[in-house]
């Protein structure tokens, strides 16, 4: 009867840190940039959630304000 | 998409400063915390160079290699961003930093150092994008608003460059080939790895000087 009581007791002690939470380290998920931002200072022309609209407006974006050859006469 | 990169043109870069204070203003960066400054070399004497030097996202960041708290991760983008639940301000990413980069405010107590403060590519951090937590932790989120980076918008004289690598190296390339000059460009071999850059100058056979 003892044995089988410490056998229980100790199965619990050894499978209580089965219920742990892992405590590793590490950053929490960022969201990905081209799934928008949540305030009012989106610039337009471009859908949030589509990668492919995000790139082509940043690419359109840093062209237009950083390329000045393409602009000059 | 490739990854974004800065690229500072110090033909181009006049030392005003422009850069500098848009940072500061768009991020609410406190006193003492330099996420971006401007580097003039010889200053006074003619030929002198400024240069904008801030984080510069490296490939194989160091900052990265040596956190003892793992707080770094890298985006899609390739934009090298921090944790500040995470990091413990012990100042090792500043000692592997080949640019400075990383800062720490030094309000509060006497010698405590407080959480690490670099430039985020105007990504801000893991908290929501565009969100309030966000914004007081890490500053404004620029991309997540389909923005590039403020410092390189404000440039006056184009002279920085953000963006995604290879629309800034065409833009640059461009730029190199009407000088006439090679391709040195500072610090884009020490974070990007390019073996090309911060060599001398190739002779172009042809060309007149």
């Amino acid at each position: 009867m003892m044995t089988r009581i410490s056998f229980i007791l100790l199965s619990v002690a050894a499978l209580t840190a089965c219920g742990e939470k892992a405590q590793t380290l590490g950053t929490k998920n960022d969201a990905t940039a081209y799934s928008g931002a949540a305030n009012s200072f989106v610039a337009p022309g471009w859908t949030a959630g589509d990668k492919n609209s995000w790139e082509q407006h940043l690419r359109a974006r840093g062209q237009y304000g950083q390329n000045d050859n393409s602009r000059a006469p | 998409m490739a990854r974004m990169k800065f690229i500072c043109d110090a033909e181009r870069c006049i030392e005003c400063n422009g850069c500098v204070t848009a940072c500061k203003n768009e991020h609410e960066v406190p006193w003492g915390v330099n996420r971006r400054r401007v580097v003039t070399l010889n200053d006074g004497v003619p030929g002198e160079k400024s240069i904008s030097v801030a984080c510069m996202h490296c490939s194989d960041a160091p900052c990265m290699a040596v956190c003892p708290v793992n707080c770094f991760y890298k985006t899609d983008e390739g934009v090298v961003l921090h944790d500040k639940d995470i990091c413990i301000g012990c100042g090792y990413c500043s000692y592997a930093c080949p640019f400075g980069a990383p800062q720490f405010p030094s309000q509060g107590t006497f010698g405590v150092r407080g959480k690490m403060d670099k430039c985020t590519f105007c990504a801000g951090g893991p908290e929501t994008n565009g969100s309030q937590a966000e914004f007081e932790k890490y500053g404004r989120n620029r991309l997540a608003e389909g923005k590039l980076p403020a410092c390189a918008e404000m440039c006056s004289t184009k002279a920085l460059l953000a963006g995604d690598g290879d629309m800034v190296a065409d833009i640059f390339r461009n730029r190199v080939v009407k000088r006439n000059k090679g391709a040195e460009v500072w610090g884009w071999g020490t974070a990007y790895g390019s073996k090309q850059a911060g060599q001398a100058p190739a002779k172009v056979e042809g060309v007149k000087k």
